[in-house]
C-alpha cells in the first residue's frame, strides 16, 4: 500500500519490537485459527514494524469547552461547510470523564475535522445536543445516552432507543455490570408515550420537560419486532390517518448483541469474527475496515496481491447484496417470482466465496495483516465467466420488475428524499446517491486497489425509491465492470504478511471507513496500546437508514412504507450491533 | 412387554443414516411407555404422517441464519420440495417456528409470545449457534444463551449459520419426532417446557431403566 | 349416420336423461317429498366432495405450477410427484387447535369462515357441469350467482371485524372496498353476455352457444374485452395477486384471516382456491361454452370427434385453462396499491366496460354477430 511504505521506522526502534513472548493462536477465535494456521506457511515472512508510532489514520480531535460546543459546532456546519455528521462516538475515558467524539467531513471540500467533548461528572453528566443541527445526531446521541447515560441537553427525546426501557445501568461505560444488574426478563416491554428533555435554565440549574411522542387518539399499529418486511427484528411505532402515515418512531436493539462491549475484552484478532455477523451482506466491507484500520494503526503493510483481492471481494460483496436487496425488494412487493430470480443469480456468487473462503454467508476471509486463505485456483476462471452471465441475467430483473408498469406506480415518486435531509441524516451509500449526494468513499478517499481502477460513481437526483432502485442496479453493473478491471491482473506476493503472535496498537485514536453495500461503514478504534482496544465503535450504515424513516415516510399510505424500506435496504443486526 | 419401536421412514435416507437416533429412540419409548391401542394408533399414523408432511414455518428471523433460510426457500434448495414452503406470516396459521438467529433479552419476551400465539401442535427448531446456545456472543450481557431457556426445543441445528442441507436435515429430523407422536390419548409433546425440565429428564430415565429391565 | 351416432352420444351425455330416470325409479320405490328430499341429500354430499377435491387439485396445482414460474421443483417428496402433499395438509388442519381469543367477538369471529365457505359453495352449485348437469338452475341464474357470491364479502368483513386486531381490520376493509369495486366490473361483463345471449338462465346461455358457437366468437370484438376485463376483474374479486392486497402479506402479517388458526383458516384458505375455480368457471361458461365442445364450421368430422368428448371434460378443461391464465398472471405481477386498484376499477375497468356494454347491444340491435 502506498501510504504505508512511505513510513520509515527507525530500526533500533525495529529491535525493540521483537520483545513480546509467542502466544498460540488459540486466542484467534476457532473459525479463523484453522484458515490461519493452514495460513501461515506459504506466507512470505516480512518482520512487521515496530507499532509504537500511530499509524497514519491517527485522529486527533479538538477539545472544545461543554459550553462552547454547540456554537463551535453551528459555526463548523455553516462556515466551514461541514454538512455531514459522520460520526458521533461515546466514550467512557474512566477518570476524565464521559464524552464523545464528532466526526464531521465536508462534502465540499473533502476535508475532515474530529471534536471531542467531555463531562467530567460520572453522575450526571449532561452535553448539549447537536440535534438540531444535523438530524443525524439525533440518534447517535440517543445512543450515547443508552450505553453511557450521557444526557444531551436539549435533545428532544431522551429515551432508550437499544436497550429495554426498564434496564439499569449503561452498559458500555467501564464499570457498569450489566448481567448483574440486569436478569433475563419475560415480561412484556411497556413503552412509554412520552418522554424527557433536558435543558439548561438562564441560572444554570438543570429543568426537565415532558414532549409528547404519541397521542393518546392516534391510531396505533405496530410494524414489528416480529413482521415479514422489516427485514429482521425492526420495531416501528406507526401512528395511521387512514391508510396515511402520520407519524413513525423505530425501536430498536431487538438483536443488540453487545458487540461493542464484547471487543472491549477481545484481542484484535478475536474482534474480526463478530464484524461479519453484523451486516451479514457486508461481510467483506466491514471486516476490510476493521482490518484496514488495525492495518494502518499498527502499521502493518500488507501486499498487492492482497490489495487487489480484498478489493474483487468487496465488489462480489456489493453484488450479493444488491441482488438480495432487489430480490427482498421484490418480495416485500408481492412478485414471488423476482424474489427466486434474484437468489438464483445470487447462488453464483456464493459459490464462488465458497470455493475460496469455505462459507457462504459468514466468510472470516480477510485477516490482519491479509488474508485467511489464498485465492482458489478456480477463482479467476469461475469470477470471469460471472461476469457475462451476471450482465445477462440483470436485464431479466428489468423485465420482469423494474419496468413492470406495477412496480413503476408503486416505486416512482415515493418517499422522496432532498439532497439536505440526505446529507444532514447521514444517510450515506446508494440512498444518499439517489438523491444526488456524493459520497463515495471509493472515490473520495480511495483504499485498497480502488485507487487504481477506473469506475464511475453512480449518482442520480430524483431521490424516490425508484431512483435508489435504480442506483443499486447500476452499481452492479459498476461493480463488474471494476472486477473486470482487476480479475486478469492480480498480482503475485504474499497473501499474509507475518504479524507478530499478539498484535498491539500503539496508543490514540484512529478511523477509517469504507464503502460498504449499503454506505459509509467506518471503524472508531481507540487504544491505550493494549492487546485488546478501549473502545472499539462502527458506524453502522444503516442506522441513518433506518431514522430517516420517519421523515420519508410522513404522509405516505403504509403500503408504501414497504416500498420505502425496502429501497433504502438496511440490515438489523448491523444497526444494532 | 418391550414393544418394538416402529422405525419412521424418511424418503430417501435410511434409518441408520440419521445421526443421535439414541436421544430419538429414548423419545419414543417414553411416548410409548403406557402401550397403545392398535386401532388408535393407526389414526395417529395417519394424523402423523399429515403432520410431518405439512410443517409449515413461521416466517421468523433475527439475524444472519434469516438469509439462508430465504436461501433455503429459493430455487436451489427449494424447501418446497418437503412441502414446507408455505411459510406463514401468522403464527396462528404456523406449525413450526424456525429461530434463525440470535435471541437477546429484549427479544426473549417477544419470541416467547410469539411462541405462545401459535396453535397446537407446534414445534421449535434452534437453528445456528446462536440460538442452540448463544454462539459467538455467549460472554455478551444482552443475548440469550440458547432459545431453550425460554421456549421447549425439539431439534438444534448448529453452524454459524448453518448449511442449507443442514436446514433440510434439521427438518426432517423433526419429521420423526413428529412420526413418533401419538395424537390420541397419552402423551402428546415430548419436549418439556423448560421450567420442568428437570423433572422430564428424571422420568426419561425412568422409563428407559424400566424398558432394559423388561 | 354420423347425426345417428351424433344424437346417440348427445344423448348419453345429456344428463337429463339420467337424472330423469334416476328420478322415476325412485319414485316408484318411494313418497314423492322423500325421493326430493333423498336426491337432495346425494346432491349435497356430491357438491361438497367436489368442493374438496377441486380445492385440493387446485392447492397441488398452483404450488407446482408457481414452482415451474420460479425455476423450482415444488412438491414432489409427498407420494409420486408430490401428488399426496395436499392430503396432509388436510390432515394437519384437521387436527390443529382452534385459538379462541378473548377479546375478539366470539360469534362474528367464528361465523366469518363458514359464510365465506357458504358463499362460495352456493355459487359453486351454480356451474353447469354438463348437459343437464346443473345444480341451480332458474331463469335469473347469473343474477343469483353474482348474488350469493357477495356473501363472502360480508364473511371477510366480519372476519376483520370480530378478530378485534388492527391488521385483519385494516385487511379486511381494504377487502370491502376492493371487492365491492370490483362486482361493478364483473356484473357489467355478465351483463354483456346477458345481452348477447338475451337469457339469465345459465344453461340456456351455454345450450346457446352449443348451438351457434362460443359467445367470445360471437360477440367477437365487444366480448374479447369483456373477457379481458373479467380476468382481470375475477382476480381482484378472488384477492389473488397482484391484488391480493386484503391479505398483503408484507404489510398486513396475513390480512383477514391474521387472527384465524386450524380449520377455520383452513376454510378461507380453501375458499380462496375455490372461488379461483368458481372465477374460471364462470368464465368458461359465458365466455368460452361452458360444456360446449369446440366446434369448427365445415369440418365435420373434426367436430363429431370434439362431440364425443363428454362435456364435463370440455368444462374442466377450459375452467382449468383460465385457472393457468390467472396464475400465470399471479406469479408475474408485483402487487398493486390499495389507491391504484380503486383508481383502476373507477377511472379504467367500469367505464370500459360500460362502453362496452353499448357495443355490444350496438352488435346484438344491428345483428352483426358471428354465428357458426
Amino acid at each position: 500500500m502506498e501510504e504505508n511504505k512511505e513510513k520509515q521506522i527507525p530500526e533500533a526502534a525495529a529491535e525493540k519490537a521483537a520483545a513480546p513472548a509467542p502466544k498460540p493462536a488459540a486466542e484467534q477465535p476457532a473459525a479463523a485459527a484453522a484458515a490461519a494456521a493452514a495460513a501461515a506457511k506459504p506466507a512470505v515472512a516480512k518482520p512487521a514494524p515496530k507499532p509504537e508510532v500511530p499509524g497514519e489514520n491517527e485522529i486527533k480531535p479538538r477539545l472544545v469547552e461543554l459550553d462552547k460546543l454547540h456554537d463551535e459546532m453551528q459555526r463548523l456546519r455553516d462556515e466551514e461547510k461541514m454538512d455531514f455528521l459522520e460520526l458521533i462516538t461515546g466514550v467512557d475515558w474512566g477518570e476524565e470523564g464521559l464524552g464523545c467524539v464528532y466526526n464531521l467531513w465536508s462534502t465540499e471540500t473533502g476535508r475532515r475535522e474530529y471534536v471531542k467533548a467531555v463531562c467530567p461528572d460520572r453522575e450526571e453528566p449532561f452535553i448539549p445536543t447537536v440535534s438540531d443541527l444535523w438530524t443525524i445526531a439525533d440518534i447517535y446521541e440517543r445512543e450515547v445516552f443508552d450505553f453511557f447515560g450521557v444526557k444531551f441537553l436539549g435533545h428532544k427525546d431522551m429515551r432508550r432507543v437499544f436497550l429495554r426501557e426498564d434496564w439499569v445501568g449503561y452498559p458500555l461505560r467501564k464499570d457498569d455490570k450489566p448481567e448483574e444488574q440486569n436478569p433475563l426478563k419475560m415480561e412484556n416491554e411497556c413503552l412509554s408515550d412520552t418522554t424527557l428533555q433536558y435543558d439548561r435554565a438562564e441560572d444554570g440549574s438543570i429543568q426537565v420537560k415532558e414532549n409528547v411522542v404519541f397521542a393518546k387518539d392516534d391510531y396505533m399499529v405496530n410494524i414489528g419486532p416480529q413482521h415479514p418486511s422489516t427485514h429482521g427484528v425492526l420495531h416501528f411505532r406507526v401512528a395511521l390517518e387512514g391508510e396515511r402515515i402520520k407519524k413513525m418512531d423505530p425501536k430498536l436493539g431487538y438483536i443488540h448483541r453487545g458487540i461493542e462491549k464484547l471487543n472491549e475484552s477481545y484481542t484484535y484478532p478475536q474482534t474480526l469474527a463478530l464484524t461479519d455477523r453484523m451486516d451479514y451482506l457486508g461481510a467483506m466491507q466491514s471486516r476490510h475496515a476493521l482490518c484496514m484500520t488495525i492495518e494502518k494503526a499498527a502499521n502493518i503493510e500488507v501486499s498487492d496481491r492482497v490489495q487487489v483481492v480484498r478489493t474483487i471481494m468487496d465488489e462480489l460483496q456489493r453484488i450479493d447484496s444488491h441482488i438480495l436487496f432487489f430480490s427482498c425488494l421484490c418480495q416485500d412487493m408481492g412478485a414471488t417470482t423476482a424474489f427466486l430470480y434474484g437468489f438464483r443469480d445470487r447462488e453464483k456468487v456464493l459459490d464462488i466465496f465458497e470455493e475460496t473462503c469455505g462459507g457462504r454467508l459468514i466468510l472470516n476471509y480477510n485477516m490482519i495483516g491479509g488474508l485467511a486463505a489464498d485465492i482458489h485456483p478456480n477463482f479467476q476462471k469461475r469470477v470471469s465467466e460471472f461476469i457475462p452471465y451476471m450482465r445477462k441475467n440483470i436485464r431479466e430483473y428489468y423485465d420482469i420488475f423494474i419496468n413492470n408498469v406495477i412496480a413503476r406506480n408503486r416505486l416512482i415518486g415515493v418517499g422522496k428524499l432532498s439532497l439536505e435531509q440526505v446529507v444532514s441524516g447521514g444517510c450515506t451509500g446508494p440512498s444518499g446517491r439517489a438523491s444526488g449526494w456524493h459520497n463515495d468513499v471509493r472515490k473520495r478517499q480511495p483504499y485498497a486497489a480502488y485507487g487504481k481502477v477506473d469506475f464511475k460513481e453512480i449518482v442520480r437526483t430524483e431521490g424516490d425509491s425508484y431512483a435508489r432502485l435504480l442506483c443499486r442496479m447500476d452499481e452492479i453493473e459498476e461493480s463488474l465492470n471494476i472486477i473486470e478491471q482487476l480479475i486478469d491482473n492480480i498480482p503475485e506476493g504474499a497473501f499474509q504478511t507475518k504479524t507478530k503472535p499478539i498484535i498491539k496498537v500503539p496508543a490514540g485514536k484512529y478511523y477509517s471507513c469504507v464503502e460498504g453495500s449499503r454506505g459509509e461503514f467506518g471503524v472508531y478504534l481507540e487504544s491505550t496500546g493494549d492487546k485488546s482496544p478501549y473502545r472499539l465503535h462502527y458506524r453502522s450504515t444503516g442506522l441513518p437508514l433506518v431514522w430517516i424513516m420517519d421523515t420519508a415516510c410522513r404522509g405516505e399510505l403504509i403500503a408504501d412504507m414497504m416500498a420505502i424500506n425496502g429501497t433504502l435496504d438496511y440490515v438489523v443486526p448491523d444497526i444494532d450491533r | 412387554m418391550a414393544m418394538k419401536l416402529k422405525r419412521p421412514k424418511i424418503k430417501n435416507i435410511p434409518y441408520e443414516e440419521f445421526n443421535d437416533n439414541e436421544t430419538y429412540e429414548k423419545l419414543v419409548a417414553e411416548l410409548n411407555a403406557n402401550g397403545v391401542n392398535v386401532i388408535v394408533k393407526s389414526l395417529d399414523d395417519l394424523f402423523d404422517w399429515g403432520r410431518s408432511n405439512s410443517l409449515w414455518p413461521l416466517t421468523f428471523a433475527t439475524s444472519c441464519c434469516g438469509i439462508e433460510f430465504m436461501a433455503v426457500c429459493a430455487a436451489r434448495y427449494d424447501i418446497a420440495r418437503f412441502g414446507f414452503e408455505v411459510t406463514r406470516n401468522s403464527p396462528r396459521q404456523a406449525d413450526v417456528i424456525l429461530v434463525n438467529g440470535t435471541i437477546t433479552n429484549k427479544m426473549a419476551p417477544v419470541l416467547k409470545r410469539l411462541y405462545d400465539q401459535m396453535a397446537d401442535p407446534k414445534y421449535v427448531v434452534a437453528i445456528g449457534g446462536c440460538a442452540v446456545a448463544g454462539g459467538p456472543f455467549t460472554k455478551s450481557y444482552h443475548v440469550v444463551k440458547g432459545v431453550d431457556k425460554i421456549i421447549p426445543v425439539d431439534v438444534y441445528v448448529p453452524g454459524c449459520p448453518p448449511r442449507p442441507e443442514s436446514f433440510l436435515y434439521g427438518m426432517m429430523q423433526l419429521q420423526r419426532i413428529v412420526k413418533a407422536e401419538n395424537f390420541f390419548g397419552t402423551t402428546n409433546r415430548k419436549q418439556k417446557d423448560p421450567q420442568t425440565l428437570g423433572e422430564s429428564i428424571e422420568s426419561i430415565k425412568e422409563v428407559v431403566e424400566n424398558q432394559q429391565e423388561a | 349416420m354420423g347425426e345417428g351416432l351424433g344424437g346417440a352420444i348427445d344423448s348419453m351425455f345429456n344428463l337429463q336423461t339420467w337424472t330423469s330416470a334416476i328420478h322415476a325409479w325412485l319414485l316408484g320405490l318411494v313418497p314423492e317429498w322423500a325421493a326430493i328430499l333423498l336426491e337432495c341429500v346425494v346432491v349435497a354430499l356430491l357438491i361438497i366432495t367436489l368442493y374438496a377435491v377441486f380445492a385440493i387439485a387446485l392447492i397441488y396445482m398452483e404450488r407446482k405450477v408457481c414452482a415451474f414460474f420460479q425455476c423450482r421443483l415444488g412438491p414432489n417428496r409427498v407420494g409420486k410427484w408430490g401428488l399426496l402433499q395436499v392430503f396432509s395438509d388436510v390432515f394437519k388442519m384437521l387436527q390443529k387447535e382452534i385459538i379462541n381469543m378473548r377479546k375478539s367477538d366470539m360469534f362474528l369471529h367464528d361465523l366469518a369462515p363458514f359464510l365465506v365457505v357458504t358463499a362460495s359453495m352456493l355459487t359453486f352449485a351454480c356451474l353447469p357441469w354438463n348437459k343437464g348437469g346443473h345444480i341451480i338452475d332458474f331463469n335469473v341464474g347469473l343474477f343469483f350467482m353474482i348474488a350469493v357470491s357477495s356473501i363472502g364479502v360480508v364473511g371477510i368483513l366480519l372476519a376483520g371485524l370480530g378478530s378485534n386486531s388492527k391488521y385483519p381490520m385494516i385487511g379486511s376493509m381494504r377487502a370491502g372496498a376492493q371487492l365491492i369495486s370490483y362486482e361493478i366490473s364483473i356484473g357489467i361483463t355478465m351483463l354483456t353476455i346477458v345481452a348477447l345471449s338475451g337469457t339469465m338462465q345459465i344453461s340456456e346461455i351455454v345450450q346457446q352457444q352449443a348451438d351457434n358457437g362460443w359467445n367470445i366468437i360471437r360477440g367477437h370484438v365487444p366480448a374479447v374485452i369483456a373477457f379481458l376485463i373479467y380476468l382481470i376483474a375475477g382476480n381482484a374479486e378472488c384477492n389473488r395477486g397482484p391484488f391480493d392486497l386484503p391479505e398483503g402479506e408484507s404489510e398486513l402479517t396475513a390480512g383477514y384471516h391474521t387472527e384465524y388458526s386450524g380449520m377455520h383458516f383452513g376454510y378461507f384458505y380453501l375458499a380462496e382456491y375455490l372461488n379461483l375455480f368458481i372465477a374460471a368457471g364462470i368464465a368458461s361458461t359465458i365466455f368460452l361454452g361452458g360444456w360446449a365442445p369446440l366446434h369448427i364450421a365445415g369440418l365435420d368430422g373434426f367436430n363429431g370427434v370434439m362431440d364425443a368428448i363428454p362435456g364435463a371434460v370440455w368444462f374442466i378443461g377450459k375452467t382449468f385453462f383460465v385457472i393457468f391464465l390467472l396464475m400465470w398472471e399471479r406469479w408475474t405481477f408485483p402487487r398493486l396499491r390499495i389507491d391504484h386498484i380503486l383508481s383502476l376499477e373507477w377511472k379504467y375497468l367500469m367505464p370500459l366496460s360500460l362502453i362496452n356494454l353499448l357495443l355490444m347491444a350496438l352488435v346484438v340491435v344491428f345483428g352483426l354477430g358471428i354465428n357458426v
